[in-house]
């Protein structure tokens, strides 16, 4: 149990960390290649990452301690998500805090440094950025805890690994209307929480559209390497989670190392065949009007209110 | 036969898929999309009642099921989107009576509704058809909403529509069938309402529609 928590732990801080942006490198190429582009190759991201982290650390006058604190506290709080979801092993070392509210709470957590530092470098485009990122993060936070808190119902605990271990032991919970329900619920939040098309266009600048871009726009260097590090690593965690509360098979339970080979492959693919659906469906995408977002999160939502109460309807 | 429990668990797949689709054409704008979604949702009744036939071993039920397939998956939409083709520029529900964000809180809240005032129907009968009645009503009432906050002809007859489909559902869960004859004359009342519907919409538009146009151009000169 332990010495599983332990590997689980280990493993999945390696493998995010390291393949995290090979996977926002794969969705860039990938989507490269459907628009009929060459691509930068699925190493660039990381290529990015060592070029920023050579550069001498700048922070703009006037800033204070909030701007230079956001990227450590979105780093860590994602670390701590990698270290206690269970996405190679549901033993996990620190079982409490795979809990349902306290990792959505880590998330937000994250997103809220973000959005503090955008508005403590006193620019207009921070100050936009974070008042977009505010109402964005307040209609996708109670998404993603109704949807899963659906999930949580039939299993009567909010403990992710506790809900992974319950569709294992009774496959047949998968095709249910609230999985059904959930799930959509779930894959609108997730793309707009990690701002993806047709919420936020992660590939732009446009001063009239970002959201996520303008928070970060006075980042640079090492800072700014973080910044990317972790927005990689909230993609991994978000798309395993989905991976992994809808299909859980391949997830070891046990500390056989031949078992946990097989959990480690079957995550990097889950997630991988995840990451391709996505990129190779916001091509055929626009993105939406600002003002047309909260309506999309708002018929997510309902739909995750409308899984909760199937989940009790139905039982 | 199959087992009680993978029966169960079929029916509420379909029922999840009727309330699914009864939300989206909610959210949705365009009507094209809405139309493709309301098929979809005929496909969903379909498989509903389909398993109901299969679960009572009736092949009058089965037979049935083939007709909602043809009425409701096949020749409905396709009256919809031949309405919809001379219909002209109007292919959006661009401002509904209540906005999109509010009628999607007001269907969750028709939802917990429905629930309770079903209540005391499942608790006749704890079968796995009579938990599904809630979701049924719900979505009978969410077509009424549709109804009556929508503005123009096309969608307002898909949330009529979109109610019979939930009749038709509350129907079949609570009596695992109403006999052939019944359907089908509702079936065919429910055809004879959208065929009237659509010629009136015709009428409407030739009498109506082209003297907006008019009124535009003597305000510019």
């Amino acid at each position: 149990m332990t010495a599983l928590g332990v590997t689980g732990v280990v493993l999945q801080l390696l493998i995010v960390v390291a393949l995290s942006p090979l996977l926002t490198g794969m969705m860039r190429q990938l989507r490269a290649r459907v628009e009929g582009r060459a691509g930068a190759g699925i190493g660039q991201p990381w290529r990015d990452l060592r070029k920023l982290m050579r550069k001498r650390p700048i922070a703009p006058h006037g800033t204070t301690e909030v701007f230079r604190v956001a990227p450590v506290v979105l780093v860590a709080t994602c670390l701590v998500v990698v270290a206690v979801a269970p996405f190679v092993t549901t033993a996990s070392l620190l079982d409490p805090v795979a809990d349902l509210f306290a990792v959505v709470a880590l998330l937000t957590l994250g997103t809220v440094a973000l959005a503090l530092a955008g508005i403590d470098t006193g620019t207009a485009f921070g100050g936009m950025g974070a008042s977009r990122e505010s109402t964005i993060i307040a209609l996708v936070e109670p998404t993603l805890l109704v949807a899963i808190f659906a999930l949580s119902v039939p299993v009567g605990s909010t403990n992710l690994g506790a809900i992974v271990t319950a569709t294992l032991d009774d496959p047949a919970q998968v095709f249910s209307p609230v999985s059904l329900l959930a799930a959509v619920a779930l894959i609108v939040v997730i793309i707009a929480e990690t701002g993806r098309l047709p919420v936020d266009n992660p590939s732009t600048h446009l001063e009239l559209t970002m959201v996520h871009e303008a928070m970060i726009l006075e980042y640079s260097g090492p800072d700014l390497a973080m910044v990317e590090l972790a927005s990689s690593m909230r993609l991994t965690v978000f798309l395993g989670l989905l991976a992994n509360l809808f299909v859980p098979w391949g997830i070891a339970t046990t500390g056989q190392p031949l078992l946990v080979a097989v959990a480690v492959l079957a995550f990097v693919a889950k997630v991988a065949l995840l990451g391709a659906v996505l990129a190779v469906g916001e091509v055929f995408l626009a993105k939406l009007r600002l003002f047309r977002v909260p309506e999309l999160l708002a018929g997510s939502f309902v739909l995750g209110l409308l899984a909760v109460g199937a989940s009790f309807f139905l039982a | 036969m199959m087992s009680e429990q993978l029966y169960g668990q079929l029916l509420n797949i379909a029922v999840g898929a009727l309330l699914l689709t009864a939300v989206l054409i909610l959210w949705r704008r365009e009507l094209s999309a809405i139309i493709n979604v309301f098929a979809l949702q005929g496909i969903a009744l379909t498989v509903l009642v389909g398993l109901i036939a299969l679960e009572e071993g009736s092949l009058e039920l089965g037979a049935v099921a083939v007709g909602v397939l043809v009425l409701r998956a096949g020749v409905l939409p396709w009256l919809l989107r031949r309405a919809l083709a001379g219909a002209g520029t109007t292919r959006r529900e661009t401002r509904p009576l209540v906005n999109v964000v509010s009628s999607l809180m007001v269907a969750a809240g028709l939802t917990l509704l429905a629930y309770l005032v079903s209540q005391p129907l499942v608790a006749l009968d704890p079968s796995p058809a009579a938990h599904a009645i809630p979701v049924a009503m719900a979505v009978v009432l969410i077509g009424f909403f549709v109804l009556v906050t929508r503005r123009l002809a096309l969608s307002q007859l898909v949330g009529f529509l979109l109610m019979d489909n939930g009749i038709t559902a509350v129907g079949f869960l609570t009596t695992a069938g109403i006999g052939v004859v019944v359907e089908l004359g509702i079936s065919l009342d429910v055809l004879l309402v959208v065929l009237v519907l659509q010629i009136l919409k015709t009428r409407i538009r030739e009498a109506f529609g082209d003297t907006d146009i008019d009124d535009l151009r003597e305000l510019h000169d």
